[in-house]
Formats: C-alpha cells, structure tokens, sequence
C-alpha cells in the first residue's frame, strides 16, 4: 500500500542556494501531516514544488506510487493536489458562488445555453450551499461578496473549494495565521472535517499549537533536510521546538 | 454585548447584515436610476419642449451612439482595465466604413445599393474590431497598460482617420445609408435605436449570466486568483478589448446612417462621454463591479443634461461642465456609502 503523497530524496537549488537537500516523507489518506520549521527551513520550496509552481533539482514526488511531474500548478490541480497560499486567491467583490465555482462554473442544460456560456445560478448556489453545510462552515449567505465575509469564514472558503475540487491533497500555507482565536478553531476543525473525507492534508504553520491540535504527524524541516519526524506522544511542543531551533538533533526519520 | 449572548446573536446579527450588504448594489443601481427620474421630472417642468417626440427622438439619437460605447467600456472597466480609444476607434471605423463604400461605386452613388452598403457597414464594423483586438492583444500579451496602450491607438485610430481622406469626412455614399438610419418604427423608434437596445440587452445579460461576464468581474477583481484557477485570462482579455472595438465600429456605422457620411471627428466627444456614463453607472475603475443598466442609467443621465440644459435657454458650454459635476458627484456619493456600509 502506497502512501497518497510521497517525496523521496528532494533538493532543489537556486543558484548556489540549497533550499532543498534531499527530503523525504510521506502523506496518508485521511491523515493531517504538519510541516513545521524555521524561516528558510525550505518550507515554501517544498509547497512550490508540490503545488507544480516550480521543479525539484532532483528527487520524486510520488502520488498514489506514480512519479508525476508538474509543469504547472494547473498540472498539479488537476492531478488532485490544491493549494491555499495565504492570500487566499479570492476575488472580493464577487459572491461566494462565484469564488467557489471560479473556473468551474455549471452551464444550463440545453444546447443554446452551453453554447452562450449561460449560468446555472441557481444549480451553483444551491451545490455551494450544500458544500459549505457539509463542512460545517458559517458562511451566512452564498450571495454575500466575500470581501464581506469575516477573516475566517473567508479561509473556510478557500479551503472548502479546494477541498471540494480536488479530492486526493490539500497543501495549507499558514492558514491561521490573520485569524482571532475563535476562528482558527473554526478553520481547525474544517482541517479536520476535510481530512475525514479521506483528504491527505498537509499542513505548514508557524502556529505550534496548531499542529499539536490538528496534526497526526508533524516533520521538522530544518537547514533543507527533514530533522524530525514526530507523531504520537513524541508530538509534543518542546520536541517541535527543540528540532526546529536545533536544539535537538536527528537524521531522517 | 457580553461574551455569553454574543454566541446566540451572532446568527441573527450576521443574517441582517448579509441581507443588507447584499441589499447595496440594488440601492446603488436605484438611488442613480432615481437621480434620472429626477432630472427628467427637473427639465420637463423646466422647459415645455423636453417631454416631447422631437425631443426624445434628439436625445435617443444622442445617446445610442454614447451607449453603444458605454457597453463595451462597462465590460473594459468591469476587467480592471480602460478604452480610451473608443470615440477614435468610432471616428475611424466610420470613415474606413464610408471610404470602402466609395472605392466600391467609384463614381456617383446610386440611390440603393444594398451590397454596397452592406459590406460598407461590414467594414467599420470589422475595422473596430481590429482595433479591439490590437489593443486586448498589447493589454494581455505584451502586458502593457491599458491607459497606456488605449491611449497610443486613440492616436493611432485618429491619425487613420483622417488619412483617409485627407482629414475630410467622406459624403459620396450610397443614399441608402441615410435612408436606412433615419428609419423610424412608430414615430417613436429609429431604428439605430432599436439596435441599441436589442444590443444592450444582450450585452447586459451577457455580463450579468454567463460565464464570459463572470470571468469578465473576476479579471478585474482579482487577475491572480482567476490565474490560479486554470482561466485563460489573456484569451478573455483579448475577447473584451475586442468586444468594445466591435461595438465602436457598430456605433459609427449608426453615426454615418443618421449623418449620411463618413466623418473621422464624430466620436470625439463620445469618449469621455461613455466612459463617465460607466462610472456614474456604478462601475468601479478598480474593476470587479458593475452592470449594464447601470451604464444605461448613466448613459441616460448624460443624455439628458446634454440636451435638457439647451431647453432651459442655458449656454450649451455648461454641459460638459455638468457632465464633469455629476460625474465627480456619483462617485464621491458612492464612495461615501461604501465607506458606511462596508464593515472594514
């Protein structure tokens, strides 16, 4: 049995830079993987590379045991792999329909109506609707643009539509970082609802306690290598912060 | 409010203010559409020729020509982008029209050439598509400004124009031309008026209802997330830019029906025109809002202090500074509400 998601012996350079040195690690169905690790850990290039922006130096990434390669980030999407990047990608003035259908948009039935590109507002409203009641989020009204929505309801958004149209991986970048204490909740438990699909989550975060909340398993980047690999009663915050400052020391995991 | 009863009235709160945000963009459209009323009740007890036939049949003649340019920057703007081409766009659209009707009867014209006209009429339309297309293909592809592109082929289109012909409009054209735009339906409906109308409709649904205006919106609102989502954002960029050019040429061929020639100054002033009718229309500069009856609104509006103010014996310099009043007036109006209503 394969993992979902898989990189093996990743590095990636830019320049003389070595931002990857060759990682591993790996993502199951339904599990919620923390990346956790210092500024320029190599936490963004590992994102980048998953999410089809950029390509690795060397190394695989694996998705159900199949080397896949993305050329673009369009690639990766369609592959089953979303990213929500921090700035959400949202356009503001255009109602949660419209974003969460962005590019997906149900056209009528007949064939005057496909050949015009006429909406299926209702149908679109009504799916979108039904997603965001699925996944608990407290978005008022689907009609409401999303620049009206709060900090929080906005992240359930982004995640909710990736997390509709992709499937297989959802790449988070920080995604509570703007976010007052009850509405990180919120986005934690939507983590959670997600990865009980069966979603392979990944996590990046700066927020320890975060991980410690949502996370089955957390890897601790450290200098362009994995220097942790903590799960369980090993998941602890000290552990976290003592292989992300170094303190403490390890090889792969 | 306490931290315990916050948790019960969050829902209701939140309700009350969904309803009411999603409550502005009707009132914006409203409280325009009733400045346009009023202006309308304001001139006809001002002067006891504004609500008449010969009135409304000069307005109207105004207006389409406005309006039809007005569209196509609605979708523009909508886009986050501007066409300041467009009244150019027209001027030259019209003369090249006219220019391929001589060149086709090289001699006196006759009364009724219908092919002739046709593929006159063919050809403005087609020369402002080409000029839409260059403009959507340096915005999308060479990334260029749109201010900056628009403003090189407002010069461009200006400078073809009067090539043409020396600078001259060009009157030997088929009768028929004229006799096709002073047709009038009822004694109320010119036809170049009727196809406006039947254009913006389509154009307002098409903004409002189908994928193209909401890729349109979301350009403009937000180009990065609509990258991100897999849209071919140049590909609609480029149908856009094309879309305004291609209502300039059909703008210039009702110009040249109803003057019965081909002139390259007769969208001069309409450029500035369409695009304060957009803005008092309620479209954002910033892109992301706005709606077709809002331009009409606005398109109205202007018309009607165009040729309101001459019927109540005011010198018709004010106009434009009327124009430029209201203009000023709406968005400020606009920006203050949102300011209000809005909960950052």
């Amino acid at each position: 049995m394969s993992a979902r998601l898989a990189v093996r012996d990743l590095t990636k350079h830019y320049g003389g830079v070595q931002a990857l040195q060759g990682v591993t690690l790996h993502v199951e169905a339904g599990e919620v993987l923390g990346v956790v690790g210092d500024n320029g850990a190599g936490k963004s290039t590992m994102l980048k590379i998953l999410s089809g922006a950029v390509f690795p130096s060397s190394g695989q990434v694996l998705l159900d045991g199949q080397p896949v390669r993305f050329a673009t980030p369009a690639a990766a999407h369609d592959a089953g792999i979303a990213t929500v990047y921090q700035d959400l990608a949202l356009a503001g003035q255009r109602d949660v329909v419209a974003n969460f259908f962005l590019g997906r948009e149900t056209l009528s039935g007949n064939w005057l109506a496909r050949r015009v590109g006429w909406l299926d507002g209702r149908a679109m409203a009504a799916h979108t609707v039904s997603e965001l009641d699925r996944l608990h989020t407290r978005i008022p009204d689907v009609h409401l643009a999303s620049r009206d929505l709060s900090g929080g309801q906005r992240q359930a958004l982004a995640i909710a539509r990736a997390a509709a149209w992709t499937g297989k991986v959802l790449l988070l970048d920080e995604p509570t970082s703007a976010l007052g204490v009850e509405q990180q909740e919120q986005v934690l438990d939507l983590i959670r609802r997600v990865s009980a699909e069966g979603i392979a989550v990944i996590l990046i975060s700066h927020q320890m306690p975060d991980v410690l909340r949502v996370c089955d398993r957390a890897v601790v980047l450290r200098l362009g290598l994995v220097a942790a690999n903590l799960s369980g009663t090993d998941l602890t915050s000290e552990n976290l912060i003592g292989y992300i400052t170094g303190a403490m020391q390890g090889g792969q995991a | 409010m306490t931290g315990t009863k916050a948790g019960t009235q969050a829902p209701a709160v939140a309700l009350h203010h969904a309803l009411w945000l999603r409550g502005r963009a009707a009132v914006r459209d409203l409280w325009i559409g009733g400045v346009l009323l009023a202006l309308i009740v304001a001139f006809g007890i001002g002067s006891p020729y504004f609500l008449t036939r010969a009135n409304w049949l000069n307005t109207s003649s105004t207006a389409t020509e406005v309006l039809l340019l007005a569209v196509g920057e609605t979708f523009v703007i909508c886009a986050g982008g501007i066409d300041l081409s467009v009244g150019a766009v027209l001027g030259f659209a019209g003369t090249a029209g006219a220019w391929v009707m001589t060149q086709l009867v090289s001699g006196a014209p006759t009364g009724a050439s219908v092919g002739v006209v046709a593929v006159g009429f063919a050809a403005a339309v087609a020369a402002g598509g080409a000029f839409g297309l260059a403009n959507g293909f340096l915005v999308a592809w060479a990334g260029i400004p749109p201010f900056v592109v628009t403003l090189g082929t407002l010069g461009i289109a200006t400078g073809f124009g009067y090539l043409l012909n020396n600078g001259q409009e060009i009157s030997a054209i088929p009768g028929s031309v004229a006799t096709f735009g002073n047709t009038n339906l009822g004694g109320w409906v010119p036809v170049p008026v009727l196809i406006t109308a039947v254009i913006t409709i389509w154009c307002g649904l098409l903004l409002a209802k189908t994928r193209f205006g909401a890729y349109t919106l979301s350009i403009g609102d937000s180009r990065e997330a609509v990258v991100r989502a897999g849209i071919n954002d140049r590909r609609y960029l480029l149908e856009i830019y094309t879309l305004s050019g291609i209502l300039a040429g059909v703008a210039s061929v009702l110009v040249m029906a109803r003057l019965g020639a081909g002139s390259p100054d007769s969208g001069a002033t309409d450029n500035l025109n369409a695009i304060a009718a957009v803005v008092i229309g309620g479209a954002s500069l910033f892109g992301g809002r706005g709606t077709i009856i809002g331009s009409v609104i606005g398109t109205g509006i202007i018309a009607v202090l165009l040729t309101g103010l001459v019927l109540i014996n005011v010198p018709p310099f004010w106009q434009e500074v009327a124009v430029g009043a209201v203009l000023i007036g709406a968005v400020y109006i606009d920006q203050l509400r949102n300011r209000k209503t809005s909960r950052k």
